[in-house]
């Protein structure tokens, strides 16, 4: 419904049910949607080397699986309709067969020959995927994964931010695959937008690392896919693909520090006299926390809460009041503050663009 | 004799009073009324844990639901995966081999009587020591209830930081203490196995029924230890101070992920084989006709146990292994579906030239072969090392192990129910509501799980309590809701039906159903030693023989 009304700006059941069936469609033939604004995170959809690779594999396995399941679906129909008995002559009992060498070796080695062929398959994608290195030029980002949240550091360009990764699209003249380096600051996590590669889970203490090479400029969605505690619903992850000259303005603003505006400054001396900057990071404004996401560009960010809310002005209150009320279980503690500093701080919280 | 004998054990003529008939239930040492207390029990947290599958359905039947809280769902999820696998297959699988491996090999008891009755009492403390943590978790000290960790208890979420209160305790030590109910009636039926066949059943003429049974027994013994061991270096880490999985203090948690699916992925074809079993018995009585190629369906089961050895780590793809160990589990992983297929094949041929009757038994063994083939066919899928990078930890694999543990197991559990209830009750299940639930069960059962492989491909993953409106997850999850009441509704049908048949029930007779091996020999129920006159067997048929004296299987053997 949502995304009806994000893509098209309509609503019906109409339109519901037929991107349903659109769905459908794609999921069964493996054949792309389209163009349409979709934000199903379809994994037929791919638009990024490494999930095109396991697109491709993948129709092979669709193929092979789908005649086997034709092949035994017809000779069952095929016995349950030819023997099945009419109640005639009930005392009489059929031939009775005990089994046969050659048939019986005959479906031993066809299963092998075909285990043969998708093995093979499966060793030649895994190695593109798997042993595939960063080369000159590609984009560099170590993600950490926190319970419930995602955060994204980029270590050659000083930017560090939360939950959005924003990425440079990468054409066939400027090939510009980004890397990234999964690190866990407490459980086991993963990291797994559909159309632009598989999940890679995110590990404490055993770095894992992953790659994507977007195509296509857009907003692609995805969350974590291990069971990482009561929030896990809640850590979703947003891919913002741009193109290279909006990347790097992007970049540009992301390294500049926090906004000082005099306007805000009962709520800037409230952040930094209470609790907040003991987890949150705010450039240039003295909060250096690093427990929860850095707020030195919160404005800039479309959603709060890894992805739960939209970032507008009732949301933060509404955060700043007590968290847990959009996102239950969060670890941030509801600080109790007078409604008089709540506003005072997301007035402060609102010029960080 | 059977009336000399019950004159001897009762105290007074007419039926004892409750007390005293409960008594009697509470010290058997009878490997057929264990066997069927194990169904019972196994049963009875069956419908436990299916209404904690309703409420998952429920709470996902729409997107942004609220009726349930996070943890409140974590914790049903984890208690449904935990109870479906410990309390429900185990049970139900060790009980079912309790009562039947006996008769079927001409016994009068399993090996170690005792040791039994101390496997099944250790099995139900357990499962009562699991689900007392939902009332006596908040008491203790720290905060928590019932264990909220997922089924697989992935550390470090596991560990003290991150699991506080006794949930996870409760978890570790119930496991650990059933665990060790069925090491002990593994133990057991190998021993019976192997050596209480009655004169002439060599191991090349025992029922298949049986053969799978000891492959699973053994696959016990080598499977579960390991996850005991886990289990108590995780209590070490969580109460003792250590740091095995502790990841902040220079553990492993992929450790963790190594001990459990060493234990875990074994334990797929523990709780799976059984279902070979009963329908590597039930399909020949239906079609009228021998089991096509004996000797192959053995070595077929033995490898099976074999490869499930090594194959844990497909459960891992996503973890970071490498590209050599990746290839060398999907391979191996790719290579249990040959065993795997032979069996299909081979029942599929047992029905080939047969006459096959329909009963609700048979019904169910059918459905079974098309349901399990394809959860094979999406087994392959994620085998195949690259998409499993897609399908793990998505909808798709609970798609997937739901159509071997529902479309697999419980088909084939329902056909061994309806099969062998005559021969414990001596009363015929009603053929008519048998249909009734078994094509309601069909529909409800495809679809929850065929639109699950769906919603998994479109990106929704496992574990979620909710999901965002916006993914073209709706449809798929809905139509997975409705399917859930429709199989709700044909297992009150089944409900009915068993309530039904003990009240006025047909008499079954010795054999209902014309069938061949033992069991169908003794009387409805069996007396408690089973058979007056230990039999003597030619061949793998022994009742085939008896009814076919111009043209008996010792011939052919």
């Amino acid at each position: 419904m949502l995304r009806d009304t994000a893509g098209r700006g309509r609503t019906s059941g109409r339109a519901r049910v037929s991107s349903a069936a659109a769905v459908l469609l794609a999921a069964v033939s493996g054949a792309a949607a389209g163009d349409a604004p979709n934000r199903t995170p379809s994994i037929f959809e791919p638009v990024s080397t490494p999930a095109t690779e396991i697109h491709h594999l993948s129709l092979l396995v669709f193929g092979i699986t789908a005649a086997i399941f034709v092949v035994v679906l017809a000779v069952l129909v095929h016995v349950i309709v030819r023997y099945r008995w009419r109640g005639d002559d009930p005392g009489r009992e059929p031939p009775q067969i005990y089994g046969s060498g050659r048939v019986e070796l005959a479906w031993t080695i066809v299963p092998i020959l075909i285990v043969i062929v998708l093995f093979l398959a499966t060793a030649r994608t895994m190695g593109t995927i798997q042993k595939n290195r960063a080369p000159e030029g590609a984009l560099r980002v170590t993600v950490v994964a926190h319970q419930w949240w995602w955060e994204f550091r980029y270590p050659d360009l000083g930017v560090v931010t939360a939950n959005e990764l924003h990425v440079p699209v990468s054409t066939k003249d400027r090939p510009r695959p980004v890397f990234l380096t999964l690190e866990s600051a407490d459980v086991i996590h993963s990291f797994w937008v559909p159309r632009l590669a598989g999940k890679t889970d995110v590990i404490p203490n055993h770095p894992n690392t992953t790659w994507i090479e977007p195509e296509k400029p857009g907003l692609y969605v995805g969350q974590c896919a291990e069971f990482c505690g009561t929030q896990h619903a809640g850590m979703l992850l947003n891919v913002v693909v741009e193109t290279p000259e909006t990347f790097s303005s992007w970049i540009e603003a992301q390294r500049r520090p926090a906004v000082v505006d005099p306007a805000v400054e009962t709520g800037r001396d409230l952040f930094r006299s209470t609790a907040c900057v003991n987890c949150h990071e705010i450039r240039g404004a003295g909060a250096s926390g690093d427990v929860g996401p850095d707020l030195t560009h919160l404005m800039s960010r479309a959603t709060i809460g890894s992805g739960v809310a939209p970032n507008d002005r009732a949301h933060l209150e509404s955060w700043v009041r007590d968290p847990a009320t959009i996102k239950p279980g969060v670890r941030m503690p509801a600080m109790q503050l007078p409604d008089r500093d709540v506003d005072a701080i997301v007035d402060y919280l609102e010029t960080l663009r | 004799m059977s009336e000399i004998d019950s004159a001897a054990v009762l105290p007074a003529p007419g039926p004892a009073p409750l007390g005293a008939r409960l008594h009697e239930w509470v010290v058997t040492v009878d490997h057929k009324r264990l066997g069927l207390m194990y169904v019972g029990a196994g049963l009875f947290f069956f419908f436990v844990a299916g209404i904690e599958a309703a409420l998952i359905r429920w709470q996902l039947a729409v997107p942004n639901n609220h009726l349930i809280s996070p943890d409140a769902y974590n914790r049903l999820f984890t208690m449904h995966g935990t109870t479906m696998i410990f309390l429900v297959g185990m049970p139900i699988l060790l009980g079912i081999a309790n009562y039947l491996v006996p008769l079927m090999i001409g016994a009068r008891d399993l090996a170690f009587p005792r040791l039994n009755a101390f496997g099944f009492w250790v099995f139900l403390f357990g499962g009562v020591l699991l689900y007392f943590s939902y009332v006596a978790g908040e008491g203790l000290y720290g905060a928590g209830s019932a264990p909220d960790v997922g089924w697989f208890a992935y550390a470090p979420l596991t560990g003290a930081a991150f699991s506080r209160g006794n949930g996870t305790d409760y978890w570790i030590v119930a496991l650990l203490v059933s665990g060790l109910g069925s090491i002990a009636t593994a133990v057991n039926l190998v021993t019976t196995t192997l050596t209480m066949r009655c004169e002439g059943m060599t191991l090349g003429r025992m029922p298949l029924f049986v053969w799978m049974m000891l492959v699973v027994s053994f696959l016990i013994l080598v499977a579960v230890p390991p996850l005991t061991a886990a289990q108590v270096m995780l209590l070490f880490d969580r109460r003792l101070g250590a740091h095995f999985f502790d990841a902040a203090a220079g553990g492993s948690a992929v450790l963790w992920q190594h001990l459990f699916w060493f234990f875990g992925h074994p334990e797929v074809y523990i709780l799976m084989v059984p279902g070979f079993a009963w329908a590597s018995e039930i399909i020949p009585v239906f079609s009228r006709k021998v089991i096509f190629g004996y000797p192959m369906m053995v070595a077929a089961t033995v490898s099976i146990g074999f490869i499930s050895l090594g194959v844990w780590a497909h459960h891992m793809f996503a973890v970071g292994m490498g590209t050599t160990l990746n290839s060398l589990f999907a391979a191996s992983s790719m290579l249990i579906a040959v065993p795997t297929g032979i069996k299909v094949f081979n029942w599929i041929a047992t029905m080939w030239g047969g006459r096959i009757r329909f009963a609700t038994p048979m019904l169910f063994c059918t459905a079974f072969l098309l349901q399990f083939t394809v959860a094979g066919l999406t087994g392959i899928m994620l085998a195949v090392a690259p998409f499993d990078w897609q399908l793990t930890d998505s909808y798709f694999v609970v798609a997937h192990f739901h159509y071997v543990l529902i479309g697999g197991l419980l088909f084939t559990l329902f056909a061994a129910i309806y099969y062998w209830f005559p021969k414990a009750t001596g009363k015929l299940l009603d053929e008519r509501l048998g249909r009734w639930h078994f094509w309601l069960f069909v529909i409800g059962f495809n679809l929850t799980f065929a639109p699950m492989h769906v919603s998994g491909m479109l990106g929704m993953p496992r574990r979620i309590y909710t999901y965002p409106a916006d993914r073209g997850w709706e449809p798929w999850n809905m139509a997975a809701s409705i399917g859930a009441a429709v199989q709700a509704v044909a297992i009150l049908i089944w409900v009915w039906n068993v309530i039904r048949t003990f009240r006025r029930g047909k008499p079954a007779g010795n054999d209902p159903w014309n069938a061949w091996t033992l069991e169908w020999a003794t009387t409805s129920p069996p007396p408690a030693y089973n058979f007056e006159v230990l039999p003597t067997v030619r061949s793998r048929r022994p009742l085939w023989d008896l009814k076919h004296p111009e043209d008996p299987d010792w011939k052919y053997e």
